[in-house]
């Protein structure tokens, strides 16, 4: 990433895209102007009685997207889902799949088939029957049947699994069943409810690339609801970031991190620092920043769109900043402090910095060398510092 | 496996020895050769192959049989209807008052239950002229009503620990509702009904007090015969097919046991 980038998206190279989907198309399809989305959300709204779960939201995913809804609970994720399902159906607004208006159209004729959280495997059925169930209801005949199973099988790695019953499997071997049978009728959309989350850490991790793969292999458009933020962030071309019912945020896994739009996302993804302050200085391409909390000027070197002396955050994400014993050459963004605890986590250290000011700072060095390097221990006196182009300004 | 101590061993073996210590009794005295009930005389089948010659015995046998099996598969029938209403319904106005209603013949005096049952048949046949007279069908009737009760609460239970995503699963699968009940939701219960009907089997087996009301001239169940018969005395004869029904009887709740603590496995994995 060069220094210069801004926040306006349309500028952006196509480099940074290129991580999930490798070389089929340069421009992922969200970026091209003039793109059909594959499914259009517009306007939905779902109430139950006086609780509005889902808020007027609009939403384009596009084909092949591994698209991702990030959000606690209770924020209108999972209820976004199962309109898209058809178990909910919605107060207002539309959904169109591949240009076909979902209005009215039952959960059983759609397009579309959903993993799961809980798996939802059928406990009275083997492995092979599970899979093979929503072909039985077409009315597939057997011999397709049986060859679709075992290639769904194959994809899934439990080629030789096919006679259990669901109660004999482990947990990471039932995962791959519901994806098996939630894949097996080639659904357009694939809707998946925290996919990883029964897994444990280890199995999810292979798991996550795992998914990717077999979405990059079958061309299927994913839609994944999830509270896990590096579970999206592993996954998804894009994440949208729910909150009380709204998207606050739409953008690929990068720049949801660099460059969240306002306070509620830099604290959900990830950690961050916050620091108060009122702009004293808003050029194109600089802006000062007077904190108080801070204890300084804060200078960021790209423009933002604000009233004078508003009062503004500035996200510094705890990684970015450079610790040091030494007083570094740069004036500003630099701010001086005490550290009072610390936690070595192997690759990196995590610190906690009171400042001058009083204020609390998280602080992470990763651990480059074993023995050298600079080492800091607890009530060291302390520079913190980062470069101009690593900090946001929240104005929400 | 934790050492238990000689304390709870004890009071275990004296609160099983106080359980089945009578029924030990009259099973052993079943296979005695002496014609006196509390004399012993030996082993042997006799008083079994007497059993088998008595056509009153034995035809009172068949006839609870036979009501035991249609009033169990009624009840199997009304039953899940009942819990699946329970279930599924969702909260409803008055969902306390049906469930308490349901479950009601469970606790339900059985006197109560038969004088009941009893008005309300003399009612209707003066009225309607059906049932025409107390008899194998109004035993059934009653039955079921009661065997009805045990059906829906079992089945209820079942209903509301599985896990209805399971059901939207098979929607999403592409089963419509009408298919959906018999591919999943049947299958799934079916433990719990087979259960459901082996308890009714023995419950209207068992029954005396509520088919002593209800049942006519000539229709005796086997616990009505045997009742009768005591009441002339104890015959070793009666204690034969006291030990058979007992027989019976365990199977039937072992059965039904088996069915459940399978469904559990499966349901809890």
């Amino acid at each position: 990433m060069t220094s210069s980038q801004t926040i306006d998206f349309s500028s952006k190279e196509t480099e940074v895209s290129g991580k999930d989907k490798p070389a089929t198309s340069s421009v992922p399809l969200w970026q091209q102007e003039g793109a059909e989305p594959f499914l259009r959300i517009e306007n939905i709204t779902k109430k139950f009685g006086d609780f509005t779960a889902v808020d007027n939201i609009s939403l384009n995913i596009y084909k092949n997207e591994l698209f991702c809804l990030l959000g606690g609970s209770g924020s209108g994720k999972s209820t976004l889902l199962r309109m898209l399902a058809g178990f909910e159906t919605p107060t207002s607004g539309r959904i169109l799949i591949d240009g076909v208006d979902m209005a009215g159209v039952q959960p059983w004729d759609r397009p579309v088939n959903m993993m799961f959280q809980s798996y939802a495997l059928f406990p009275h059925l083997t492995v092979a029957d599970n899979i093979a169930f929503g072909l039985k209801r077409e009315g597939v005949a057997k011999a397709e049947i049986k060859r679709r199973v075992q290639e769904m099988l194959d994809l899934v790695q439990l080629g030789h699994l096919g006679k259990r019953k669901p109660h004999q499997l482990s947990g990471g071997q039932r995962q791959r069943v519901a994806l098996a049978r939630s894949l097996i009728k080639r659904p357009k959309l694939l809707l998946l409810d925290e996919p990883l989350g029964a897994l444990d850490k280890k199995l999810r991790e292979e798991t996550q690339f795992e998914l990717i793969n077999i979405q990059d292999e079958l061309g299927v458009t994913f839609v994944v609801v999830t509270h896990d933020q590096e579970e999206a962030m592993t996954l998804a071309s894009r994440i949208g970031v729910m909150n009380h019912g709204v998207i606050v945020q739409t953008d690929e896994p990068h720049d949801v991190y660099e460059y969240p739009n306002s306070r509620f996302v830099a604290e959900f993804i990830g950690s961050v620092n916050l620091f108060e302050g009122v702009v004293i200085e808003d050029e194109p391409d600089t802006v000062r920043i007077q904190s108080e909390e801070a204890g300084g000027v804060l200078y960021i070197n790209h423009g933002i769109s604000c009233a004078p002396h508003q009062v503004v955050h500035v996200a510094v994400r705890p990684e970015k900043i450079r610790l040091g014993h030494e007083q570094p050459e740069q004036k500003e963004n630099c701010l001086h402090g005490r550290i009072m605890d610390f936690a070595y986590m192997g690759s990196l250290t995590v610190f906690k910095v009171r400042l001058d000011s009083g204020k609390e700072v998280r602080v992470t060095q990763p651990n480059f060398n074993r023995e050298v390097g600079e080492r800091f221990t607890w009530d060291d006196q302390v520079y913190l510092s980062w470069t101009e182009d690593s900090s946001v300004v929240l104005t929400s | 496996m934790k050492r238990r101590s000689l304390f709870l061993n004890t009071t275990a073996g004296l609160g099983f020895l106080f359980l089945y210590a009578p029924i030990i009794a009259l099973i052993i005295y079943s296979f005695n050769k002496s014609k006196l009930v509390t004399v012993w005389g030996g082993w042997s089948l006799k008083w079994y192959v007497e059993l088998f010659n008595n056509d009153q015995i034995i035809d009172a046998a068949l006839l609870s049989v036979k009501i035991a099996f249609i009033s169990a598969t009624l009840a199997v029938v009304l039953g899940t209807m009942a819990g699946f209403v329970l279930s599924r319904f969702g909260p409803f106005r008055g969902k306390m008052v049906l469930s308490g209603w349901i479950t009601a013949p469970l606790v339900m005096p059985e006197v109560i239950t038969g004088l009941s049952l009893l008005l309300l048949f003399v009612a209707l046949e003066g009225m309607f002229g059906w049932p025409a007279g107390r008899g194998t069908g109004t035993i059934i009737i009653a039955h079921t009503t009661f065997c009805m009760a045990y059906v829906a609460v079992i089945v209820q239970a079942r209903l509301s620990s599985m896990d209805e995503t399971l059901e939207e699963a098979a929607m999403d699968l592409g089963a419509k509702p009408s298919s959906l009940f018999f591919l999943v939701t049947l299958p799934l219960i079916a433990p719990a009904i087979i259960s459901g009907w082996l308890l009714s089997f023995t419950l209207s087996l068992d029954d005396l007090v509520i088919a002593s009301f209800v049942s006519g001239p000539g229709n005796s169940t086997l616990p009505m015969v045997i009742f009768s018969k005591v009441r002339l005395g104890v015959t070793p004869e009666v204690n034969a097919l006291a030990t058979l029904m007992i027989a019976i009887v365990a199977i039937g709740v072992i059965a039904a046991m088996y069915q459940m603590r399978r469904q559990n496995r499966m349901m809890s994995s």
